[in-house]
């Protein structure tokens, strides 16, 4: 009798350390993932901080009455580029799609303009950067909502913030960088 | 169907993917083993003339697998006269595909356009660091940008749940056992094989009774497993599209753009030329123009394309737009 109950409890024990390891490797892999997706996020800023005076330098010429636009956008990017606490770097990455915005805005005051390859090359290029900005955080959303689920699920719940694992901020935009994803590219 | 979590239904797709797979291989492998056993069974007329066919098939399944495998994504492309482009060549359907790549949290697969006035798209590979997405010219010149849009995050959604490296799998089960059964049929046209000499006197009858026998059942088996075996792509292909659909609107939040594209390809009247029996399970909405009518249910890749356009509608008005962040 003794001996069968010593084999169920060894039973027992054993599924539960090998459920646990499971658990554990998918908490780290969902942690990991979460990670993957922010770096994604400053790859992208980065490259629209790269791509933008570019893309300015061929449009310069058709805006020669319109400088301040172009101006405001090379200050917006010097601006966003400078590093920041998380907020303050929202607020300018906001005033940057908002001055990018202003610029298309500008561009349907010249009907000629409407049909130049080269500003809607431009265009399609600035308005694609914004997509990839705003779908990068779209996946890291994604990914912090299937890793906080996980720890909050049980069994996960019990023992995740023994082993250290905490949930993760969403991606939340301030104030006009709400607006500024609907900059629009027709 | 919008109310299930993503996360749950896009990883079960990926682990039902990843066992189905190897099952398939399985299967298939002991199948082609069984059918050349049968087939030399009846050509040669003794066990050992079974062992050679048994060791022929497979040979024949395991070289025509792994060849898929590494390589069948560029033959189907190939096969659709695909050109492989930059971001310079097609600057919005590079950019279309990359951004859909970032919200899929996939690696950038290889971009190709298929030269060919019928708007239809389609992506293939092993897994999704080995992706294509192809699309052709006509869906490009039709399609407006939240469509486009719509459309490769269908083909995402494929290259994301593994559905690629499945369906490239059982494209080689199809072919195999085609070929196979083909070999075998023709070889018994043309007068019985090379073996045949149990005629003659039969060397003692009950060989020749069973060599009858496999006769019977390789013949059997030569006309129903490739019947069988596009049934069974046929009935996969069908599920995985409402999926795709469902995770391509989980992508870009934009359920209507999608139902708009689905809408303008299933009404284009053109005939897309680069597209076979082969290929047609791999497109986003089947090119075989009035097949689909004429064979609907059981034979069609595709479910009605009305049904998904209706689903995605609903979405739209189901309000999945409203939770975009």
């Amino acid at each position: 009798m003794g001996t069968v109950l010593l084999i169920v409890l060894i039973v027992i024990a054993v599924v539960l350390v090998i459920f646990a390891i499971f658990t554990y490797n998918g908490l780290v892999r969902r942690r990991n993932e979460t990670e993957e997706a922010y770096r994604q996020i400053d790859v992208q800023l980065k490259r629209r901080y790269d791509l933008i005076p570019n893309l300015l330098e061929g449009v310069k010429k058709y805006f020669r009455q319109e400088q301040d636009v172009l101006t405001q956008i090379t200050q917006a990017r010097s601006q966003a580029m400078r590093p920041h606490s998380p907020r303050e770097q929202a607020q300018s990455e906001a005033r940057l799609s908002g001055a990018i915005g202003n610029l298309f805005a500008v561009a349907e005051n010249y009907p000629e303009l409407r049909s130049n390859t080269v500003l809607l090359d431009f265009q399609e290029e600035l308005s694609s950067t914004e997509n990839k900005i705003s779908f990068a955080r779209q996946h890291y959303n994604d990914s912090v909502s299937n890793y906080n689920t996980k720890i909050q699920s049980f069994p996960a719940v019990i023992f995740a913030r023994m082993m250290g694992f905490t949930e993760r901020e969403y991606f939340e935009a301030v104030g006009p960088e709400r607006e500024s994803v609907t900059v629009s590219y027709d | 169907m919008s109310e299930s979590p993503y996360e749950g239904t896009f990883r079960e797709r990926i682990a039902v993917n990843r066992r189905n797979s190897l099952l398939l291989i399985a299967a298939f492998l002991a199948f082609v083993a069984v059918f050349g056993y049968v087939i030399g069974y009846a050509w040669v007329g003794d066990p050992a003339g079974a062992l050679f066919g048994l060791a022929l098939a497979f040979v024949v399944g395991t070289v025509s697998g792994l060849v898929t495998y590494y390589g069948g994504d560029r033959m189907v492309l190939a096969a659709s006269r695909a050109k492989e482009i930059s971001h310079d060549d097609a600057p919005v359907l590079f950019n279309v595909v990359e951004e859909m790549a970032i919200a899929a949290g996939l690696p950038m697969p290889k971009v190709y356009i298929i030269q060919d006035s019928a708007p239809n798209a389609f992506a293939t590979g092993r897994d999704p660091e080995h992706a294509s997405v192809a699309v052709t010219s006509g869906l490009l010149k039709k399609l407006s940008r939240d469509e486009l849009q719509g459309v490769i995050a269908h083909e995402m959604s494929h290259v994301g749940n593994f559905d690629i490296r499945y369906a490239m799998l059982v494209g080689v089960l199809v072919g195999t056992t085609v070929l196979i059964s083909d070999f075998f049929l023709r070889g018994l046209w043309f007068g019985r094989g090379f073996g045949g000499g149990g005629r003659g006197g039969g060397r003692d009858g009950g060989g020749g009774y069973v060599q009858l026998i496999m006769m019977v059942v390789a013949i059997v088996l030569a006309i129903l497993a490739p019947l069988f075996a596009r049934l069974l792509q046929l009935s996969i292909s069908r599920q995985r599209e409402y999926l795709a659909d469902a995770s391509a609107v989980r992508l870009t939040r934009n359920p209507k753009g999608l139902a708009d594209a689905l809408q303008k390809i299933s009404g284009d009247r053109e005939v897309l030329e680069a597209a076979n029996r082969a290929t047609a399970h791999l497109y986003i909405v089947n090119p075989v123009k009035g097949f689909e009518k004429r064979a609907k249910g059981l034979f069609s890749t595709h479910p009605p394309i009305e049904e998904r356009i209706a689903i995605l509608r609903h979405m739209e008005i189901g309000g999945i737009t409203q939770s975009a962040s």
